[in-house]
């Protein structure tokens, strides 16, 4: 590992600077790198989640950040080079978002030993200067499945989700099981916008537009949505449609557009800005801790938002379930 | 007289100065169209196109441009096999994605040692691309079938299968939150070498790949019986008929071998970068062959080219986004490129052809004749 540091560091000028500025973690001024996933800032979820966590340290710590956006259907090595790239001029500690960036953080972290790296919904990129930051996507999934259920009328409720992958069918698979738990014979439609390698389904609001309106034609009242940006597209259908709709990993009744929102009863909550800021907190404080950081139900990594006050009836159940996940009394399944 | 679509396809051939003249052009307009918007947008595309230069002379960059390079090459060349004879195979993208998968899992179940192992994997993908495009070949010759709708279709077949393959219980292997074929064994690896001085980074041996196929494509097209019947097809299928070509069978293997050249896209990345076919896989190459086509007019050095200047592009935008420019701008760059490529090749025919009267009309001491113009 030292050894292709040192080849890296002797055959490029810039690393050397990049290795100096990295000799002294915590300055006063860190330089933050961030590199998003396909749907960048302004994707009103799952990236513009990881960007409330920096803009918040970035407020509070003073930090100098920078952030670099990947293009659909790059390679490997493309993303490689954007994580080298911030490593060699002197990003400080790096930030992948999204497990896209398994295995290129696993290589550019061994060749850049002095910078730190934390990636996103992967445990499998590791190495001791990588924090791996998971969620248990499934349990907070389980809430707003049980907040569907409870919410529907007519006993049909919808799951859009944005590429058909192990990551987002884990959000299917507790929303099925919560959606049952309340209501063992419950129609549920499922639905994806796309199939890998094709992961415009993440950024595709017309084709969300276009699942969801077939979900409320087919009987649904309530949609979840873990389709990244193209879920303003469901919210749309659900606005025009005149149903209901859950929003996924930031608390899109704050964040959706102001014309939609109103559908939104719920969102579930996948705290990445809280993993993001505690992350560059930790960096700042000098003590930040290599491999894997679970955000569950129990840690408060994921949940469901109360924003508008559309859940206040089924609080109480839904805090009731809440307490059996974390208490171990109901396991939530990974896979649908 | 010649078709906008036959000059646009390079069956029209432009000899000598304007053939380079011509792309020139068009890479400055796009030069300036691009910094026109960087400034509208207030950056300094002084700024802009230095930060594109410098990042792109790295040796790190020079590597990664070269090792992407081949991949687009051979994609475009796939795309120009079928451009040359009036085929429009749409499908190069669903073809090497649907190659590349089969192929992985093939390699990866390790079946055969070493170098043989390689070879195999080669060889089951550029069978299952030459299968999957002569679908499309098959369809146009016994029911018709355009060949553009049916390999559109065919690529979201191919999207859909490789989907349903990748699953934990098919052929994938799942791994945290990515799902992938088991990886490659090491000694499989297509080799490569640290041509470039001052990085460890290695140009992969694929680029020598793609340097043969380009020729083979040049010679095969131009000395061989097979590209005269190719190129006659292309040009008039009554004539090709009358001077004793077999269409429907050059359909069908046009787009063989046209599916054959795109199931070596993949093969770069999976040899030498990947080692599986995974969620990562990329997507969308097949769609920036038909670009690098275009703008090579189907001629394997101007391809090259094109390919290179892709590559480019894409592997030196990151450092934009240091500079606070959004990447975009390498996209809004591509697209003003083929554009004007094109419209610079039909300016300088013009230009030509019009010339070309003037001379006669004065060697005639006559009125010119307006059928040119109307080309």
């Amino acid at each position: 590992m030292l050894m292709a540091a040192a080849a890296c560091g002797g055959s490029d000028a810039k690393t050397e600077t990049g290795a100096s500025a990295s000799s002294e973690p915590a300055a006063a001024k860190a330089k933050v790198g961030l590199a998003y996933d396909i749907g960048g800032r302004g994707d009103q979820s799952f990236n513009d989640a990881a960007a409330a966590g920096l803009d918040k340290a970035k407020a509070e710590f003073g930090l100098e950040t920078n952030e670099l956006e990947t293009t659909p259907g790059e390679t490997d090595a493309q993303k490689e080079e954007r994580l080298r790239l911030l490593a060699s001029t002197g990003f400080n500690p790096i930030i992948a978002v999204g497990f896209a960036y398994s295995g290129s953080v696993k290589k550019v972290a061994a060749e850049f030993p002095d910078v730190k790296f934390a990636i996103i919904d992967d445990a499998d990129a590791t190495g001791p200067n990588v924090s791996n930051l998971v969620f248990a996507e499934e349990q907070g999934s389980f809430l707003v499945g049980a907040a569907a259920a409870l919410k529907s009328k007519k006993g049909n409720v919808g799951f859009v989700g944005g590429v058909e992958v192990p990551l987002i069918q884990k959000f299917e698979a507790g929303f099925v099981a919560g959606a049952k738990a309340v209501k063992p014979d419950i129609k549920i439609q499922t639905k994806y916008l796309s199939q890998p390698p094709d992961f415009t389904g993440f950024n595709d609001p017309a084709k969300g537009k276009t699942a969801a309106q077939g979900m409320f034609d087919g009987g649904a009242d309530v949609v979840y949505q873990a389709a990244g940006g193209s879920g303003g597209g469901v919210f749309e259908a659900a606005k025009a449609a005149g149903a209901m709709a859950i929003g996924v990993d930031s608390d899109q009744a704050k964040t959706a557009d102001k014309a939609v929102a109103d559908v939104i009863i719920t969102s579930m909550l996948k705290k990445i800005d809280v993993a993001v800021y505690d992350y560059l907190k930790n960096f700042v404080g000098g003590n930040v801790k290599a491999g894997e950081s679970r955000f569950d139900l129990k840690a408060g990594g994921v949940d469901y938002s109360t924003t508008g006050g559309k859940v206040d009836d089924i609080k109480a159940q839904l805090d009731d379930y809440k307490q059996k996940i974390i208490s171990g009394e109901i396991t939530v399944p990974q896979t649908p | 007289m010649s078709g906008f679509m036959e000059r646009l396809t390079g069956r029209v051939k432009l000899d000598g100065v304007f053939a380079v003249v011509a792309p020139v052009l068009a890479v400055v307009f796009a030069g300036l169209v691009t910094s026109v918007v960087l400034l509208i947008a207030g950056n300094s595309p002084v700024d802009a196109f230095t930060t594109l230069i410098d990042q792109g002379s790295t040796p790190r960059i020079i590597v990664l441009i070269l090792n992407t390079a081949a991949a687009y090459f051979l994609s475009a060349v796939a795309v120009a096999i079928g451009f040359r004879m009036n085929l429009f195979n749409i499908g190069v993208d669903g073809q090497y994605r649907l190659a590349a998968l089969l192929a992985a899992a093939v390699g990866g179940a390790g079946l055969l040692p070493g170098v043989l192992n390689s070879l195999l994997v080669v060889l089951v993908a550029v069978l299952v691309g030459a299968l999957w495009a002569s679908i499309a070949g098959l369809l146009k010759v016994t029911r018709g079938v355009s060949e553009v709708i049916s390999t559109i279709m065919l690529n979201a077949i191919a999207t859909g299968l490789t989907g349903w393959l990748l699953t934990a219980d098919r052929l994938g292997v799942l791994n945290g939150n990515a799902i992938g074929t088991k990886p490659i064994p090491e000694d499989a690896h297509a080799p490569g070498w640290a041509l470039i001085p001052g990085t460890p980074m290695e140009v992969n041996s694929f680029l020598v790949v793609a340097i043969v196929v380009g020729i083979g494509y040049a010679v095969l097209l131009n000395r061989t019986r097979f590209g005269f019947g190719l190129r006659a097809t292309g040009r008039s299928e009554p004539a090709a008929v009358a001077s004793g070509v077999n269409v429907k069978r050059m359909v069908i293997s046009a787009m063989a071998v046209s599916g054959a050249v795109a199931g070596l896209v993949g093969m770069p990345e999976l040899l030498g970068g990947s080692y599986q076919y995974s969620l990562n896989f990329p997507a969308g190459l097949g769609f920036t062959g038909i670009a690098i086509a275009l703008l090579g007019r189907n001629n394997a050095v101007g391809m090259a080219i094109g390919a290179l200047l892709w590559a480019f592009l894409d592997s030196s935008s990151n450092a934009l986004q240091i500079l606070h420019i959004s990447k975009e701008l390498v996209d809004i760059m591509k697209g003003v490129i083929v554009l004007s490529v094109i419209i610079a090749y039909e300016l300088v025919h013009r230009y030509r052809i019009v010339a070309a009267q003037h001379r006669v009309s004065r060697e005639l001491a006559a009125p010119a004749g307006t059928e040119g113009a109307a080309a």
